[in-house]
């Protein structure tokens, strides 16, 4: 069974980069080696996989239980029941997006693997695709369980934000990639005893994020610190959907505005980082 | 046809200077001993030709390309091996092959590792991850990962450092075959000084970051009097000069 995984693995991933493979400055080959190489770390160890998926789920029942509770007890909140949950598992695909960039990079430091990808053929950028696109499928692995669960459990479905969801879920992935990268670019410069930023980074945001609570909660003077982070318009977004059905356009297209310019400034923060590393040696003194 | 042109090549570390202006050309198809004491500035020489690490100053030209400024012309025509840069442990020895290859854009790479693992003696073990092998397994799944894309210039940092003689031994008689059949370049870094008179045309001996001799082993070992090129490694690691030697075999007779 595991050949059979593997072979279909490979033709799916041939058959999706035929023709691409003779670019010189993008080569879908160089891009799905690294994917390849992810995928049999994942494939080889269920309890990575259950793990990717169990986070996302306790947190999910956890605030499910919370929201029994308030929906009780707040008229705020039983207007729409399931935007305590609905936020968890939103605010997941940043956490899960985030990780799945910095831990992706961060095993090649764990492993010295390093050196022998800057020493191929494989570009910088070809390497920051290919991190974005493991992200993807591992943060897919991870809230999915939870989202699906949620029905059953709390009577939520997050899918019942409708077409608002995938815009919500781009615009996080996307924040959650320029962390990943602006991470994996300081732990390459600064090494493995900075590798906690992974985890840290992202619940620094959270408070700021208006997660659970809307952004004119903060202080005044940390508002406009608020308003500089694309998540926090997803998640006004995401409240304006549940309270009053209404989709704020204004809200997504400043989200995925800032969007592109953090996720511009990390690629170009990571790729600049790569050429310090080729300049001080970092590439060739990495491990655990 | 010239392999591999360095001139004035200068890397320092803040004030030390690990390479210190070193000038060396590589003939194509040749197979040139980079030799020198721990801290001499080899691995770092390698590291500068791979591209993994830039020069403060000098130039490098690897098959006709710029390194500094056209590197990617030139990385799927080379490739290398290192004890200092491991292969993804989780992953087994034909899935490390299978990615590297695709990296390097393989042609037919079913068929290339199959050759590889049959020329070095892989098969027994290509179904386990890298972390379960021996050290000198390990090594030859370096080499064969070294070997996957056919290189035109391979650079070889103590290829055969961790392997028992034997198999040290299987390793350099498949690199002479491997030189003869595909007239590969090979620069190699190593302390084992039997392996350099075997399988190289020239020797550069490097001190405290510079090029202090250079020559093929034959003219090195009349040059400096001794029998072994440990001999006149060990003269030139200690600054011992030219025909002292000789001097000492002139004053026993």
């Amino acid at each position: 069974m595991n050949r059979d995984w593997h072979r279909s693995l490979e033709r799916a991933l041939e058959r999706a980069g035929h023709g691409a493979t003779r670019e010189r400055f993008l080569a879908w080959r160089r891009i799905e080696a690294i994917l390849l190489r992810h995928l049999y770390v994942m494939r080889r160890s269920w309890p990575r996989l259950l793990e990717l998926a169990y986070w996302p789920t306790v947190q999910m029942i956890l605030w499910g239980f919370v929201t029994l509770f308030y929906v009780q007890h707040s008229s705020w909140v039983a207007q729409a029941a399931g935007v305590l949950v609905s936020a968890v598992l939103l605010w997941d695909v940043l956490f899960r997006a985030n990780l799945g960039v910095s831990v992706s990079f961060m095993e090649e430091m764990w492993a010295r693997n390093l050196a022998q990808l800057f020493a191929s053929p494989l570009r910088p950028h070809e390497l920051v695709i290919a991190l974005a696109l493991m992200s993807l499928l591992r943060t897919i692995i991870s809230v999915s369980p939870a989202m699906l669960l949620a029905l059953p459990l709390f009577g939520v479905s997050v899918f019942s934000i409708g077409v608002p969801l995938a815009a919500f879920f781009a615009n996080l992935l996307l924040f959650g990639w320029s962390i990943g990268l602006f991470v994996s670019a300081l732990v390459l410069r600064l090494g493995l005893g900075a590798e906690s930023l992974a985890w840290v980074s992202v619940f620094a945001l959270a408070p700021l994020s208006g997660v659970y609570y809307p952004v004119d909660v903060l202080p005044a003077w940390l508002q406009p610190v608020a308003w500089s982070l694309p998540t926090s318009y997803v998640f006004e977004g995401m409240r304006a959907v549940l309270f009053e059905g209404a989709v704020r356009f204004d809200l997504l297209a400043t989200g995925a505005a800032l969007n592109l310019a953090y996720m511009a400034a990390a690629t170009g923060f990571f790729l600049h980082t790569c050429r310090i590393a080729r300049e001080r040696g970092l590439l060739i003194q990495q491990g655990e | 046809m010239t392999a591999i042109v360095v001139r004035d090549l200068v890397k320092r570390f803040g004030d030390v200077a690990a390479v210190d202006h070193i000038d060396f050309s590589v003939e194509a198809g040749s197979t040139t001993a980079l030799l020198g004491g721990n801290g001499a500035g080899k691995t770092t020489t390698i590291s500068i030709l791979l591209g993994l690490l830039m020069p403060t100053s000098g130039s490098v030209e690897i098959l006709g390309a710029d390194m500094l400024r056209d590197r990617y012309r030139v990385l799927a025509e080379m490739n290398f091996s290192s004890p200092y840069v491991d292969l993804p442990r989780r992953l087994t020895v034909f899935e490390n092959l299978n990615v590297y290859g695709r990296l390097y854009g393989v042609a037919d790479l079913r068929r290339r590792i199959g050759e590889l693992v049959s020329d070095l003696d892989l098969a027994a073990f290509a179904d386990r991850p890298i972390g379960s092998l021996s050290a000198g397994q390990r090594t030859r799944v370096a080499m064969a990962k070294a070997l996957l894309n056919r290189p035109r210039l391979l650079l070889l940092d103590e290829p055969t450092a961790s392997l028992d003689p034997d198999t040290g031994d299987v390793v350099r008689s498949y690199l002479e075959d491997y030189r003869r059949q595909t007239g590969v370049t090979i620069l190699l870094a190593s302390h084992n000084m039997a392996e350099v008179e075997r399988l190289c045309d020239s020797v550069l001996m490097m001190r405290q970051g510079r090029i202090v001799d250079r020559g093929a082993p034959q003219h090195l070992l009349d040059r400096y009097g001794r029998d072994t090129m440990e001999e006149v490694f060990l003269d030139i690691a200690r600054d011992r000069g030219a025909g002292v030697g000789a001097l000492k075999s002139a004053s026993a007779s």
